[in-house]
């Protein structure tokens, strides 16, 4: 009846993560390491799979859609979940705990996404959601005995089951007014019934539940504070994939049920946009901690990715889809730079940076680069990205914002290149060593490097792929 | 072949980071890499003229695949492609011969040198940048390579970078060059402007029905200031002579060879734009001919061996532009080829001579055949090839332009064209006659050079002999039939002008032994005769020191004007918005309290504020 080989993706991650918690009890103490392999193999062999079936599409039992926009976002959180789980294995075992658990919670929070960014039904989103808001509560207080950790855990926890609040209240809103949550039905039912002020408060509350997740302002407060307490790898998961998950979920609520009030939303989105970029660039400047510095930076660039959603066309869907990919090689790029960091010194500081181009040229060079990335300075992917951003809201006649946009770019420049002023030109302090990175991690930054330039030089294969995939949202 | 060309560029410029990061310590490996990467591009380029003669690939047929490098539907389409015909199958051919032939030659003349990998990393990046520009096929892609070659250039000349005059020199060169690259820039984007792609074919579709010549006009003379700075054209040929200062096989490579001729070749690329504006077009012929008398003028006074050749240079780049201004493509781009082969090879004799005796003034060598026998004698026949002394290549390719001149009823161009020949003629036979013959100078100890130097210098001589034959008029379909705009046009052989041009290169070298040929004081006397057009010629009528003198008052004085409007506005702004932008950071950092209520409360303040913004016009019943 069903045609269940569509979730195989799904089934897999699943299993994966079940098989990793047994596994843990079985391995014996001293070999826990093995259970890190098995886990980066599993999502390397699901990855694999994931891209043989990305034009796979259809329905499964009436609500979870797999098309290639989803699949686009899977492939993502398994390259995401991947370079974390490369990233994870000395600072795991450092904090010497069970190192089953973190795994299989990694691997679990994908699964969340993943239904994130599939469901085509509001409670299934939902559950989604939170599977992936809960496993992640517990990944940010991971750091036993750290009193960071352990608030970064409870203010996610928190605020995460306050905006999940707001949100529920928005779905029962949406459901009361149109009588389903399968969304595509939503959407029929708003064509033909209009918008009734239960629909719009609704949307509203929906809305500031998804603006929490990608850390939009104000709704951002949580994310500073949370992102300097979780262990590094998991606040690079936290603020790239989790990130990505809320904007398919994002585009599958707003492009799919609500296109008819498109008039409605876009202002909200605007202003978003607008005070996203603005705040987070600027208070990004006086940082003095590497993970606070990134958060504020991808709370602006989320505000870049909120352009796309503002453009409300194929073009605008296909940079955000494209923007989140790349996103994931630079923002990750810069975070296992920092673990690499933290796990030789211990700090989390910029000016501890200093001269770290002349201690390890490779953990330098891909901070730089990715930060280059991140700010936008061609030839690196993340030019290519915003020049699709920008190039969607033009389209749509919003210059000034485009405007807005590329002069906080440019003030982005300036605190990227304050770690990077502190990497090339300061000096090591005294009697410092080169740092000790792992093979597999420097394995994994080189690729990530060469995504980067690579993406950006030649960028026309993903694009093709993420502009297909957003097609699905304006198809008649 | 031809479905693999794109692979021509991209064996080189793999070359160059496996030099620069694996093999720099091992230097030989590292002339290895170099010397396989353009040797596999050669073997590819001879594949490519040979599917192209064999396949019927002809300019109006030609081969093309671009896949979009960034595009938007509808709005902007920027492609990655390679555009392949005769034109294009000729010059890769041309560079990937050049540049094998002078990396070999290198292996020997960078013997010993500190940056020997270096090197040949850079002729790696150079060549790779060249044939780039070779396949383009689009404006777009051509200026990016154009920008490559550039900054290539840059890095070779400034190569001795501890010498201080080396280091000026590259900054000249690309300081003018950027000048000649922004006009092109423009030019380009108004193309893009008007008829919304950058593809050269579609452009060539365009533009003839295009009616607003005005504009066109514009963009034609904007793009025509891109050769203008990179084949060196006068007013802006000022940076080549300097550019002698990089290492000799460069000079062969770069400024001789191959780089310059790029803005020629842009102008047979982009043809059909100057081909529908007759204006344009005589403009183009004129700057050509002019720097072609101008700049022969100089080279008979300097000293310096390179400084003449250079000047050389100059002059011959002039005749193939003066042949693209009076339509005759092929004209153009046949002196370009055999130009190639013989310049490369005086350079590389140069290079040869220098190499030997650490000297580059011509009046302390001296009676160098009885030491170098090779290196002179190939040079000689360089030499009178670039006179034009038949059967030389030389010969033909000149005789075309001159024919072409001649039949298309330019009668001043012709005679620009012809004295610009006696002069040639003589300028490089004084300059053999006093180097190369007559006595030793006395604590010269000349020596041949190497085998890998003194191999590539035979086979270039064989070239400059036998490659004028491909465009000689006995041979049917030749050069012409194969190379050209429009249709091809044969142009019949004008036995009046051969003879004319034959005398007067004879004559030239006539006049050389007259005055050189052995020990006299002729020369003395009647420099101090004219010595106000002597001092005027050895000082290359003072154009350097014309634009030192614009900089200095001219140009100091508005950069002391702005620097003054800088300090006192422009800072004064940006410093505020440095200021404010950065104390806004710190100023909302403090919202950020750590306190959870607070966040609570902020998030509970926007749902509210923003429930009520939307639900405004609800309450006041505006929406249905």
């Amino acid at each position: 009846m069903a045609n269940w080989h569509l979730l195989t993706v799904e089934i897999l991650t699943a299993a994966l993560g079940l098989g990793l918690l047994a596994l843990g009890l079985l391995v014996p103490h001293s070999d826990r390491r093995g259970i890190a392999y098995v886990a980066t193999a599993g999502l390397a062999g699901i990855l694999a799979v994931a891209i043989g079936m990305r034009e796979a599409s259809g329905v499964v039992l009436g609500g979870y859609v797999i098309d290639p926009f989803g699949t686009y976002f899977k492939i993502l959180f398994l390259v995401a979940a991947m370079l974390t789980a490369v990233c994870s294995y000395d600072y795991v075992e450092k904090m010497g705990l069970n190192q089953a658990e973190y795994y299989a919670l990694l691997i679990l929070a994908t699964l969340g996404m993943m239904i994130l960014a599939s469901s085509g039904e509001l409670v299934s989103l939902y559950t989604g959601l939170e599977l992936m808001t809960i496993t992640f509560c517990i990944l940010a207080a991971y750091h036993l005995g750290d009193a960071k950790s352990a608030e970064a855990g409870i203010k996610y926890l928190l605020l995460g089951a306050m905006s999940s609040a707001i949100f529920l209240y928005g779905l029962s809103l949406v459901y009361g007014s149109s009588g389903t949550t399968v969304i595509r039905e939503i959407g029929q039912q708003v064509a033909t019934r209009g918008a009734s002020p239960a629909l719009l408060l609704g949307t509203i509350f929906i809305l500031a539940g998804f603006a929490f997740k990608v850390t939009a302002v104000p709704f951002h407060m949580w994310s500073p504070d949370v992102y300097e307490g979780a262990p590094t790898p998991v606040t690079g998961f936290l603020s790239v994939a989790s990130k990505a998950a809320a904007f398919a979920a994002l585009v599958r609520v707003f492009f799919g049920a609500l296109p008819d009030l498109h008039n409605f939303w876009v202002q909200l989105f605007i202003a978003l946009a607008v005070l996203t970029i603005v705040l987070g660039n600027l208070v990004a400047i006086p940082q003095t901690n590497i993970k606070r510095l990134l958060a504020y930076s991808s709370i602006a660039q989320a505000g870049y990715l909120l352009l796309g959603i503002v453009s409300f066309s194929v073009l605008g869907v296909g940079a955000v889809a494209y923007y989140a990919m790349l996103y994931v090689f630079g923002n990750m790029g810069a975070f296992m730079a920092a673990t690499a960091f933290y796990n030789n010194d211990g700090s989390d500081e910029i000016k501890d940076y200093a001269g770290l181009a002349r201690r390890s040229p490779l953990v330098a060079a891909l901070m730089l680069f990715s930060l280059l990335s991140l700010a936008g300075i061609p030839p690196m992917a993340g030019f290519v990205g915003k020049f699709y951003l920008f190039m969607s809201i033009i389209s749509r006649q919003y210059i000034w914002l485009a405007i807005l946009g590329i002069l906080m770019s440019m003030v982005s420049v300036y605190y990227y290149l304050l770690v990077a002023k502190a990497m090339y030109l300061g000096n090591p302090p005294e009697g410092s060593k080169p740092l000790q990175v792992a093979p597999g991690l420097q394995v994994a930054m080189v690729v990530s490097l060469l995504i980067l330039f690579i993406l950006g030089i030649y960028p026309t294969p993903l694009t093709n792929y993420a502009m297909n995939s957003a097609v699905t949202f304006f198809m008649p | 072949m031809i479905n693999h060309a794109w692979l021509i560029p991209v064996f080189p410029a793999l070359a160059f980071p496996i030099i620069i990061f694996l093999t720099r310590r091992v230097r030989p490996l590292s002339a290895l890499v170099g010397i396989a990467a353009i040797g596999a591009s050669f073997v590819m380029a001879v594949g490519v003229l040979r599917e192209v003669l064999l396949n019927g690939v002809t300019m109006a047929h030609p081969v093309e695949y671009a896949s979009t490098w960034l595009g938007i539907p509808g709005l902007l389409k920027i492609e990655a492609g390679v555009l392949i015909d005769p034109l294009a199958a000729v010059m890769l051919l041309v560079v990937t011969l050049v540049a094998l032939l002078v990396e070999i030659y290198s292996v020997g003349y960078m013997h010993g040198d500190p940056g020997f990998s270096t090197f040949f990393g850079y002729l790696s990046l150079f060549s790779a940048s060249m044939l780039g520009l070779v396949l383009a096929n689009n404006y777009f892609m051509i200026f990016f390579f154009w920008e490559l070659v550039g900054l290539c250039s840059y890095l070779l000349i400034g190569f001795y970078y501890h010498k201080q005059s080396a280091a000026r020199a590259g900054l000249k060169a690309f300081v003018t060059n950027r000048v000649a690259d922004f006009g092109f820039m423009l030019g380009f984007f108004f193309l893009f402007a008007i008829f919304g792609t950058f593809n050269f074919r579609e452009l060539a579709a365009a533009i003839p029905s295009y009616q607003n010549t005005g504009f066109l006009a514009l963009a034609a003379a904007l793009v025509f200031i891109g050769p203008i700075g990179k084949s060196a054209q006068f007013p802006l040929h000022v940076w080549l002579p300097d550019a002698m200062e990089g290492p000799t096989p460069v000079s062969a490579l770069i400024h001789a060879a191959t780089m310059v001729a790029a803005g020629v070749y842009l102008l047979a690329r982009a043809f059909v734009l100057f081909a529908s504006l007759p204006g344009i077009m005589l403009l183009v012929a004129y700057v050509g001919g002019f720097t072609a008398l101008f700049a022969a003028t100089i080279a008979i006074t300097q000293r310096d061996i390179k400084r003449i050749l250079a000047y050389s240079t100059i002059s011959q780049l002039g005749y193939m532009v003066m042949a693209m201004g009076i339509g005759s493509m092929t004209a153009g781009m046949f002196h370009l080829m055999t130009h190639a082969f013989f310049k490369a090879l005086l350079f590389l004799g140069a290079g040869s001579v220098i190499h030997a005796l650490e000297e580059q003034d011509i009046f302390r060598m001296g009676g160098l055949y009885k030491d170098m026998k090779v290196t002179v004698s190939t040079f000689v026949i360089a030499a009178l090839a670039l006179a034009g002394v038949p059967p030389l290549a030389g010969f033909w390719s000149k005789d075309e332009i001159l024919a072409g001149a001649f039949d298309h009823g330019f009668t001043g161009l012709y005679i620009i064209g012809t004295l610009v020949a006696f002069l040639t003629a003589f300028y490089m036979f004084r300059l053999i006659f006093v180097a190369f013959f007559g006595d030793r100078r006395a604590g010269l100890h000349a020596h041949e050079s190497p085998l890998t130097m003194t191999v590539p210098l035979v086979i270039l001589a064989v070239l400059s002999v036998v490659s004028g034959f491909v465009g000689a008029p006995f041979v049917s379909h030749g050069f012409s039939s194969f190379v050209y705009y429009g249709e091809p046009h044969h142009i019949e052989p004008n036995y009046g002008v051969m003879l004319l041009s034959t005398i007067v290169a004879l004559a030239g070298i006539g006049l050389a032994w007259l005055l050189y040929g052995r020990p006299s004081d002729v020369p003395a006397r009647l420099a101090e005769r004219y010595r106000s057009i002597y001092k005027l010629l050895v000082n290359k009528y003072y154009i350097d020191e014309v634009y030192l003198w614009l900089f200095h008052r001219v140009g100091l004085g508005l950069a002391e004007a702005f620097n003054w409007h800088d300090r006192h506005v422009v800072d004064g702004v940006f410093d505020g918005v440095g200021d404010v932008t950065r104390l806004s950071g710190h100023k909302l950092r403090l919202l950020q309290t750590g306190n959870l209520q607070t966040y609570a409360l902020v998030i509970f303040t926007a749902v509210v504020i923003i429930a009520l913004w939307m639900a405004a016009p609800v309450l006041g019943g505006v929406i249905q």
